[in-house]
């Protein structure tokens, strides 16, 4: 068998653009991941024109609350950038330079003033976007939107605040400017004990009258006091206590280091021993090694033996490439290589397979690829993100292919939050083995197609 | 042997013998059962009925198509087949090969660039790395221009002459004629004749003397037509 893997790496070594592609494609999938998960997530750029007037601020009461500082706090979400006027944002927006556009209106704090008066107009800001495909359209929908909302928690927060500082001066007193004078404000609670120190000297026929005063005083200085943090609650009124019901998950960066590697893992495996097996057929050198010299399970081993060895050698490769990015935990290494060693089996397997089941390297090719790579997407899709019953459908599908047991063993070989690895490596030596024997069958046609 | 592919029986009762150095040409129409015997006898074919015997089990295949790995040198393509059938000094097996084939200038060359015929030559060289007692060479001259046709049946008349069996298959009658010490016709699936040249144009002298006085072509077409073929 030997002499056979020799032969086949030589034939490998031997056609230069498989050879390129083989060392190429995990460096430049190491360098994307690693570049794309060793920088912050860029902000989006947005346009932002400002026609507020300078000193506009929201009112409270008859004074004006602190400056809310809209603009400011868009900016710390996205990258702002400043436009002259609503044309030169449109224009930017519609050539793709910018994600979208948004404009504050001058009347927009006159129209914040107004929520509080007997004609309130609704503040509107203006967001232009370029939905070019339905895909970006949505993707800034959800942007903007979340922005301003963002936006309008930290307004109702503001105004819930200074509401509350109001109330306070209503039920405890204190001092109040209005239009530039202190005005001294006794406060409910003061009251109360002023008319209660009075009554003794109030005549009886008076008391009754009095002591409706002092139950108003005292009942309204009581729920007021309430009214503080209700009126804070009415900013946001639902608070999020989030759990989770499934196994702690490994970190963002984690999980795409093991999808990337997966795929790597698949293509390479997968075409490699495909492609070598169909070859064997091409080259007409099938019968003359299974006419005495090979037995058939052996030359099926070599092929999957050599897609495991490339596939180890090339996953590594990919993940040691990662390395110069992100710490990888390289004391978890003998589980790396059980997860590797396990998926590429089941990967070779299926790859041989579909080499039996194809007649010649180019058709081998593409069926690997119509195969792999609609099911390594259906496998990303997480549940609930479809309708039950299709993401059943999904679940069975992704089951009979070695790529989502795989990515759940690289998850968790990579890192210790992720689910258990015994589970996907039983599953994945299932895969193989069920692989193997429908290889063995398709072989027995082989020679004879 | 008898060898049945679904309804169609391939192969119907088919025996026959080869002695040491013996020339043996299979000849006959198209599916007549020429690659499935010879595909039998190589061993990568099982036969619904019957045995195949040869001293030692020694066989060595030469399958129509050359069975060689075009990425791999002449040179490394007569190695691992050596080290395949574990000969003792598989460098050295390579190395009669190439005299053998008279290839040994160009035992760097890719095999993808070798000529047909030289191809050709490998395969055959690669069948008898086993040092079989019985060589079988499907349809061994197709492709091959005259000079390269004569070269190729030298070299095998040069291995029969030192007492291996070749049975070999071939559409071209004339070279059958010619090389073929002992002729097996099939059609069909049967065997219909078995003996020489001579003794076939024999047969058709007392059914049509006329076709048996032309070339053997014209006398093999009329036997076959005489048996309903």
């Amino acid at each position: 068998m030997r002499w056979l893997l020799l032969k086949d790496l030589t034939i490998l070594r031997r056609s230069p653009l498989q050879a390129v592609l083989l060392v190429a494609y995990p460096i430049l999938i190491a360098l994307l991941i690693g570049f794309a998960i060793s920088r912050e997530p860029g902000k989006p750029r947005v346009a932002l024109l400002d026609q507020i007037p300078p000193g506009a601020r929201v009112a409270g009461g008859n004074g004006k609350l602190p400056a809310v500082g809209v603009d400011q706090r868009i900016c710390r979400e996205v990258e702002c950038v400043d436009v002259g006027s609503r044309d030169e944002a449109a224009t930017k927006v519609r050539e793709g330079d910018l994600l979208a556009a948004l404009i504050l209106p001058a009347d927009l704090i006159d129209r914040l003033n107004s929520l509080s008066t007997l004609n309130p107009e609704t503040p509107e800001v203006e967001v232009l976007v370029n939905e070019e495909n339905p895909l970006k359209a949505q993707a800034v929908d959800d942007r903007i939107t979340a922005l301003l909302a963002r936006a309008n928690l930290f307004i109702a927060r503001q105004i819930a605040k200074e509401g509350g500082r109001y109330l306070n001066l209503v039920v405890d007193g204190g001092g109040f400017d209005v239009l530039g004078q202190s005005v001294e404000i006794l406060g409910l609670r003061e009251t109360a004990s002023i008319l209660e120190s009075l009554r003794p000297d109030v005549p009886a026929a008076r008391r009754p009258e009095l002591d409706r005063v002092i139950r108003f005083a005292t009942l309204a200085r009581d729920n007021l006091d309430i009214a503080s943090p209700l009126i804070d609650r009415l900013a946001q009124p639902i608070a999020v206590d989030k759990h989770s019901v499934s196994a702690p998950t490994p970190p963002l960066e984690v999980f795409a280091i093991a999808v990337a590697a997966t795929l790597t893992l698949t293509f390479v495996t997968l075409l490699l021993v495909a492609g070598s097996l169909a070859l064997e057929r091409e080259e007409n050198t099938f019968a003359r090694l299974t006419g005495g010299l090979v037995s058939r399970p052996a030359l099926l081993a070599e092929k999957i033996g050599l897609g495991v060895a490339v596939g180890l050698l090339v996953t590594l490769l990919m993940l040691a490439g990662v390395q110069i990015f992100v710490s990888l935990d390289w004391s978890r290494f003998g589980l790396w290589l059980a997860a590797i060693l396990l998926g590429a089996a089941g990967f070779g397997a299926a790859g041989a397979a579909l080499g039996a089941a194809a007649r010649d390297v180019r058709a081998v090719s593409l069926l690997a690829f119509m195969v792999s790579l609609p099911i390594a997407l259906l496998s990303l899709v997480p549940s609930g993100a479809v309708g039950a019953g299709l993401y059943d459908v999904i679940r069975v599908l992704t089951a009979l292919f070695p790529f989502k047991p795989a990515l759940e063993a690289m998850t968790s070989a990579l890192d210790s939050a992720g689910p258990g690895i015994g589970g996907p490596l039983l599953h994945l030596a299932l895969l193989s083995a069920a692989y193997a024997a429908l290889a063995r069958i398709a072989l027995r046609r082989f020679a004879t197609i | 042997m008898v060898k049945r592919y679904g309804e169609r029986e391939a192969l119907k009762g088919v025996d026959f013998s080869a002695d040491p150095g013996e020339l043996v040409a299979v000849i006959g129409p198209n599916g007549a059962g020429k690659t499935t015997l010879l595909s039998i006898l190589a061993g990568t074919l099982k036969p619904d009925a019957g045995t195949v015997d040869s001293p030692n089990g020694d066989v060595g295949w030469v399958p129509q198509q050359a069975a060689l790995y075009r990425r791999l040198t002449v040179e490394e393509n007569l190695l691992l087949f050596a080290r395949l059938e574990r000969r003792e000094d598989p460098r050295g097996a390579v190395g009669e090969m190439l005299e053998l084939t008279g290839l040994g200038e160009r035992r760097r060359e890719l095999v993808a660039r070798l000529s047909g015929g030289n191809q050709q030559r490998i395969n055959i060289a690669i069948g008898l790395l086993a040092e079989p007692a019985v060589l079988l060479l499907d349809e061994p001259s197709v492709g091959l221009d005259p000079r390269q046709r004569a070269r190729l049946w030298e070299f095998i008349a040069g291995l029969a002459g030192r007492g291996t069996s070749v049975v070999f298959s071939t559409h071209d009658i004339q070279e059958a004629e010619r090389y073929g010490r002992r002729l097996l016709v099939l059609a069909d699936g049967e065997g219909l004749f078995d003996g020489s040249a001579e003794q076939l144009r024999e047969a058709v002298r007392g059914e049509a003397p006329a076709a048996a006085e032309g070339d053997f072509e014209t006398a093999f077409v009329s036997y076959l037509q005489h048996r309903g073929h």
